[in-house]
């Protein structure tokens, strides 16, 4: 995956809650074999129906940060939502909470998600609603947001921000400790379950 | 120091733990369909990478196939592409696949219990959120994306952090038309769709320890819909006894060194959990969704609410975009939601009891004239049980629609799909828009709401059929 150190952009104000993967992109997208090329998907039912949808807003077409309510990428567990983000040119998303399996894949794929006091949100949406050309910029070697003359700390996790910043690969990591995955397997129960047929 | 039930298993699994780093935790159980791996077979073959335990990977196609004519090629390209694509890395990495027309094809979450895989105290992951499905056996079991399922595949292994505790106690006995599915959207709808954030939830009391395994599995199921990681049962003889016999389950000395084990796997009594919810199981009621998301769920008595009652800004206006996206009146009784479709079947409701629940209701009577019910089998072999015991007869017979085994309307990846503005009662698992169908409107229910609406044409409960007979 790329490396993500800052971004400076515009954000675009989704002031909805329960953005379910679904929606981020549908079904009918998952059926391609590619890692790439979901950008037609993204938010395509709110993109198609709602003339008012803030993507379908010119002044946000270009937002590479995505600012949304509260249980941001709730559902189905499909990586294919934050591919199509990293497609629809956002490189971070800012919400007060995010669904585990959303926020886990995103760490997997170099989106940045970061999570906000709602408030923080609020001010932000007000912000970008009132000047949409608002520069917005993501520091995660600071752990900061920054945005006018506001600055606002968010937490992450030491290993996963070190992944990040350096592009790192999770099952390379991982490769190194083949030893201890070895041992570990020598003291499994043999009673445990195999997969093969059964004759 | 007491430890939860899922904290045990977890520990169970740690294969390497340093400071300052996720724990990496040994999966015993990978679970793969078509839809998120074919991206992570491609990121092995572009790295050289095997996958590392096929003996412990099992495979299956359940998303994109048809319910009908199972046995032709799939009509749709794109589908079919993928569904050859899985066959084509299940062959290339030597890992075992049911494919369409196996008798052992399914629904993943539905095959992995019936073939006796899913074991307490496993870890098991798969490419699907819906994996929390086999907790009901008392395992730590989790959804992962694409770039997980390669993980897994090349190394066995998961780093994680360990998730918080949670523990949702539902006792007293549940009344009569209340299900599994009505506790778990009741769960859903008294902690929201974030309430279960970070947390693995163990699902005990009175009566939870009453139901079946798969009403446990039902309950199980919709844990993420809680927003929770996991959500697992404790093992207990209802467990032992469900697995006894199955093709995958351990066999003589095995099994009973296997069973004194899994007798171990409870929470202590002085555990604590990180927070704790209480459910008196006598107050519950059938449940019905009236929203977009699966906490916006109600008593079937109920009437649509009026998006001026929430207290929440966020939580009004998602009442307000979920009316509109609905077509729902506030103040309308939820019994008077007239549907086009019912959909019977998926990961949640999809396997020979919630059959035997539906075809009991419309044993001898026809459905609604202007309603379509679909009834999916979860796998192949509910799906021969069910005709073993003359269920399908009992559907078609009513006017139902008798299909082959998928997830089929749950998500529509298939051609069973709603009509833009089309009307379902579905026992699935989410209501999301358009989840079954572009433009497509969802209430999640029970099965036994959903044979009872099917038979009447609007949300009805089943009780609200012996008082018109008896009326």
């Amino acid at each position: 995956m790329d490396a993500f150190t800052t971004h400076t952009g515009t954000a675009a104000p989704l002031r909805r809650t329960n953005v379910d993967t679904d929606q981020i992109i549908p079904a009918e997208y998952l059926k391609r074999i590619t890692r790439t090329g979901f950008e037609d998907g993204l938010f395509v039912a709110w993109r198609t129906n709602e003339p008012d949808f803030v993507l379908n807003q010119p002044q946000y077409a270009d937002a590479s940060i995505l600012v949304a309510g509260p249980d941001f990428g709730t559902g189905s567990s499909r990586e294919h939502a934050v591919w199509a983000l990293l497609d629809g040119g956002f490189r971070a998303v800012i919400s007060s909470r995010f669904a585990d399996i959303f926020r886990n894949n995103s760490t997997k794929a170099g989106l940045l998600t970061v999570v906000l006091p709602q408030d923080a949100v609020e001010a932000l949406w007000a912000a970008v609603e009132a000047d949409p050309t608002t520069q917005v910029t993501v520091d995660l070697e600071a752990k900061q947001v920054g945005y006018d003359d506001v600055t606002v700390a968010f937490d992450i996790d030491d290993y996963t921000r070190w992944r990040l910043l350096e592009g790192l690969d999770d099952v390379g990591l991982t490769e190194r400790n083949l030893p201890d995955i070895e041992a570990f397997e020598a003291g499994r129960p043999s009673w445990l379950p195999h997969a093969q047929p059964v004759s | 120091m007491p430890t939860t039930l899922a904290e045990k298993v977890y520990e169970a699994h740690v294969v390497r733990r340093t400071a300052g780093e996720p724990d990496l935790l040994y999966i015993d159980l990978h679970l793969v369909h078509e839809v998120t791996s074919p991206q992570a077979f491609d990121g092995l073959r572009a790295a050289g990478r095997t996958v590392r335990r096929p003996d412990l990977t099992m495979a299956t196609e359940d998303h994109n196939v048809p319910t009908l004519d199972i046995l032709a090629p799939i009509a749709d390209p794109v589908s079919r592409a993928q569904v050859e694509a899985l066959r084509k890395n299940a062959a290339e990495f030597g890992i075992r696949l049911a494919p369409m027309g196996d008798r052992d094809q399914g629904i993943v979450h539905v095959i992995g219990p019936q073939l006796g895989l899913t074991q307490p105290g496993m870890t098991i992951v798969c490419g699907d959120s819906h994996t929390s499905t086999h907790g009901a056996f008392g395992a730590l079991a989790f959804g992962i994306g694409t770039s997980e399922v390669e993980h897994v595949l090349a190394t066995q292994t998961l780093p994680q952090y360990k998730p918080k505790q949670m523990a949702v106690t539902v006792d007293g006995e549940l009344p009569p038309g209340v299900s599994a599915k009505d506790v778990i959207l009741a769960v859903i709808a008294e902690i929201g769709t974030g309430g279960g954030q970070g947390h693995v939830i163990e699902y005990r009391g009175s009566a939870i320890e009453a139901l079946s395994m798969e009403a446990r599995m039902t309950i199980c199921n919709m844990s993420i819909e809680a927003g929770a990681k996991a959500g697992l049962i404790a093992p207990d003889q209802v467990t032992f006894d469900y697995l006894q016999g199955r093709t995958h389950a351990p066999t003589g000395a095995d099994w009973d060194a296997a069973v004194e084990y899994w007798r171990t796997l409870r929470t202590d009594e002085d555990a604590v959990f990180d927070r704790e919810v209480h459910i008196d199981a006598a107050t519950l009621t059938p449940y019905v969704t009236w929203g977009t998301n699966p906490g916006q769920g109600l008593p079937i008595d109920a009437a649509v609410p009026d998006p001026a009652s929430f207290a929440d800004e966020g939580d009004r206006r998602a009442a307000e975009q979920a009316l509109a996206y609905m077509g729902l009146t506030p103040g309308t009784p939820l019994r008077e939601i007239e549907v086009d479709t019912v959909f019977l079947g998926s990961c949640t409701n999809g396997r020979i009891e919630d059959l035997r629940v539906a075809a009991e209701l419309l044993r001898g009577k026809r459905i609604d004239a202007d309603t379509r019910m679909l009834v999916v089998p979860g796998s192949v072999a509910v799906k021969a049980q069910a005709e073993a015991e003359g269920l399908d007869k009992v559907f078609l017979d009513a006017g139902a629609e008798w299909r082959g085994a998928g997830c089929s309307m749950c998500l529509g990846m298939n051609p069973d799909q709603l009509k833009p503005g089309e009307r379902s009662a579905s026992t699935s698992n989410r209501n999301f828009q358009g989840r079954q169908g572009k433009g497509g409107r969802t209430h999640l229910v029970s099965p036994s709401v959903a044979a009872a609406t099917a038979l009447t044409g609007h949300l009805t409960a089943p009780a609200d059929l012996q008082e018109s007979v008896t009326v």
